[in-house]
């Protein structure tokens, strides 16, 4: 025997160890889920590193209301398979309870309005540990986060003033109020995702897979018709064959021209894309190079 | 050899992991180097491209500085120069690559350490220019001290040298007479001009006298399998796994990630504390049982015997087990601006799965890591400062010397007031 470990099964194993930690070290960690890839991919790791026990912690879906039935559907399958609680916190009750105002006009998106939705559930609840699926290579703001991410009373996070993280030794340490965000993806890329979706054979929105559907191009991006977007001038609606790369709110989630049909298709795709996942296919990052960092400095995923 | 992907077919074999830690002093050409392997691999999109083109213009260069695709933060933006550890990802056919990117001033010590205490290679760019300097040595002792055994040394900016052999040989030699005295157990230097992209990925016809790979090639070949301990078994336990109901009821598992050493089922093993021997019974690996256990793979080991196992505790062989005791010797890197370390000063200390709390005793010296001279004078460690110190913990460590084992032979101390991490430690011999 070789004794080696391919690079898909060593992320793997650095996700089950990251996860694992959490559970023993915190008191009530919570797992923010989407339904989409990458946050099904992190709930496979959870389900993996507690068999046969469930994973010791509920998941959460931060929902905005906008979204595609076909994400709803297998969120609730999947959480139900993995014998883990769902809470869903809404955007719309934060809307009706005056905590956020709506944006207005055609271009309203309520991905902002996440912000405040996340911090008043992990306020609620009181999770100490929240995990997300963000990855290092999405954007360079990432590239420099800590696997474990400290977030100060306000749900802040100061890129200035990150704690050194060194070998797999972890500090999740925290007074009463302040929380932890725990990234067990963050040395994955988008490749590495589609490979190991292929590999393991896990089941995503059929979103995520070539289909017809009717979109409009908007900014150089295909948007869906949906009941959430009023087309503006100009904007046609029209029939494509497209998937998605990345399923966040149906009104601000770009899709793109494919026919790739399963997991393996799409690897091969993104191997040839020229494109970053983000560039293509979310609405609201393109507002600023800065962007990312603004956002996340206020709390956001 | 650029091609994008490493995608395979279930056939081919399995694509390695390297992890590869950069320095290099400001304006040696590191950001230009790393944008160059990113955008050569085509780990580069072309939306990122646009913009690194866009801001390149902005600033009136005359070509696309692809250092800018490296830059991170805002204030790094503003200053120009990298302050914090940036990941960065690419892949070829071979392997998958993650480089951890650190600044290399003295100021940064402490990132640098960060981004070495897991890399399997590090590469330190010297400007050619310029020559060695103080930064360069430090470099590579701080690669020696985290334990990298694979150093690369790139000399960069061999075009503004006329592409000149002897000005490469005449800086490998003074290097290599340098680093006789660490501990680098493979060492290679590389002319490039990260720029041009001479000797980056291919080989290029500006410097026909060079004979060796480039650095891509370099980078895919190196051999690192052989680098882990495969000899001394040590399974920290992470979690226990005991269902409450159901059909599983009966299960107890150990989960934890394999330190060193390959486990078997039906192995003879130690628990300790308790020092109760018995069996494996089984592992589980993500996919179900598995034969064997080996790092950096993340299992749950069953045992034969029902013992009061938790985490923290250490699963080794009987005849092979680590140190065990509470006086600590170690080099630590302290990483803290708003406070020394002092005697006296008691930190939470944490290693393998354990954590327990730790007393300085002294402060033997504070090495210089330009020089490597020895300070024993010094009485404290101040930010960026390395040097030797003991520990007392509360409760007894399982350890190897950091030589021996990277995995059971470092630590981290935490400040119980702040809880920053505030110490790198790395343990040594017993011997003083
Ligand atoms: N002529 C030449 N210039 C280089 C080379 N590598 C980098 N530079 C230039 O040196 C300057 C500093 O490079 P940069 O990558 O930002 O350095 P860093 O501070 O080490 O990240 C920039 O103006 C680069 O264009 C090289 O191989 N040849």
């Amino acid at each position: 025997m070789s004794y080696r470990l391919a690079h898909l099964k060593s992320l793997e194993a650095e996700g089950l160890h990251i996860i694992r930690e959490v559970a023993a070290e915190f008191e009530n960690p919570v797992l923010l889920f989407s339904g989409g890839k990458d946050s099904i991919v992190m709930l496979h790791l959870a389900v993996k590193a507690f068999a046969p026990c469930p994973p010791p912690f509920p998941v959460m879906h931060v929902d905005t209301g906008h979204n595609f039935p076909e994400v709803i559907d297998l969120r609730d399958r999947r959480t139900t398979e993995a014998g883990v609680q769902l809470i869903v916190a809404s955007v719309q009750e934060s809307i009706d309870a005056g905590r956020v105002v709506e944006e207005t006009g055609p271009r309203a998106s309520r991905n902002r309005l996440q912000t405040t939705t996340l911090l008043d559930a992990i306020d609620k609840h009181r999770f100490d540990a929240v995990f997300g699926g963000a990855r290092r290579d999405e954007e360079k703001a990432r590239a420099k986060e800590r696997v474990f991410s400290f977030r100060d009373e306000f749900g802040q996070w100061d890129p200035k003033n990150q704690r050194p993280e060194l070998w797999n030794l972890y500090n999740g340490r925290h007074r009463p109020g302040e929380h932890i965000r725990v990234f067990p993806l963050s040395n994955w890329t988008e490749l590495d995702i589609w490979q190991y979706i292929a590999d393991e054979g896990i089941e995503l929105p059929p979103l995520y897979y070539a289909h017809r559907r009717t979109v409009f191009e908007r900014d150089g991006m295909l948007l869906a018709v949906t009941g959430f977007v009023t087309l503006q001038d100009g904007e046609r609606p029209f029939e494509e064959t497209v998937r998605f790369r990345t399923i966040g709110d149906a009104t601000g989630t770009g899709a793109v021209r494919s026919t790739a049909a399963d997991a393996r298709e799409v690897a091969v795709e993104i191997a040839a894309t020229r494109i970053t996942e983000r560039g293509a296919t979310r609405a609201d990052d393109r507002v600023s190079e800065a962007g990312m960092e603004d956002r996340k400095r206020e709390g956001y995923f | 050899m650029t091609q994008t992907t490493p995608l395979r077919t279930d056939s081919e074999p399995a694509v390695e992991m390297l992890r590869v830690a950069t320095a290099g002093s400001v304006d040696d050409g590191k950001s230009t180097l790393i944008g160059r392997l990113l955008y050569d691999s085509k780990a580069i999109f072309e939306d990122q491209l646009a913009s690194v083109e866009d801001t390149s213009r902005r600033r009136g260069n005359a070509h696309t500085d692809l250092s800018l695709l490296t830059d991170g933060l805002r204030a790094e933006r503003e200053q120009g120069i990298t302050i914090d550890v940036a990941y960065r990802y690419f892949a070829t056919p071979r392997r998958k690559f993650v480089i951890a990117d650190t600044p290399g001033h003295i100021q940064y010590t402490r990132n640098m350490v960060t981004g070495a205490s897991t890399a399997d290679v590090a590469m330190v760019l010297v400007d050619a220019r310029k020559g060695l300097l103080e930064q360069s040595r430090r470099h590579a002792f701080l690669a020696s001290l985290l334990g990298i055994p694979h150093l690369v040394v790139c000399v960069n900016k061999m075009d503004l040298v006329g592409y000149d052999r002897a000005v490469f040989e005449a800086i490998r030699t003074e290097f290599a007479e340098f680093a006789a005295r660490l501990d680098v157990p493979d060492l290679t230097f590389i002319p490039v001009s990260a720029l041009n992209g001479d000797n980056i990925v291919t080989r290029g016809t500006n410097m026909p006298w060079y004979e060796g790979s480039s650095l891509m090639h370099h980078l895919e070949e190196v051999h690192v399998a052989s680098d882990r301990n495969l000899v001394d078994v040590r399974f920290p336990v992470q979690y226990v796994l005991r269902p409450r109901d159901g059909e599983h009821r009966d299960y107890r598992g150990y989960a934890g990630t394999v330190a060193a050493g390959v486990l078997r089922p039906g192995d003879e093993v130690v628990v300790l504390p308790s020092g109760f021997t018995t069996r494996i019974a089984g592992i589980d690996g993500p996919d179900g049982p598995v034969a064997a256990a080996f790092p950096p793979m993340s299992v749950a080991v069953r045992l034969t015997d029902d013992l009061d196992v938790s985490r923290g505790d250490m699963i080794c062989r009987p005849d092979n087990r680590p140190r065990t005791g509470q006086d600590l010797r170690a080099m630590v890197c302290w990483l803290a601006a708003d406070a020394d370390l002092r005697p006296g000063a008691t930190y939470a200390l944490k290693h393998t799965t354990r954590t327990v709390r730790a007393r300085v005793g002294e402060v033997r010296y504070r090495l210089d890591v330009n020089t490597g001279h020895r300070d024993t004078e010094c009485g404290a460690l101040a930010l960026n400062d390395i040097g030797r110190v003991t520990l007392r913990t509360t409760a007894p460590l399982f350890h190897d010397t950091y030589r021996r084992n990277r995995a059971t032979g470092s630590f981290i101390l935490v400040d119980e007031a702040t809880n920053n991490t505030v110490g790198a430690g790395m343990l040594l011999d017993d011997a003083p």
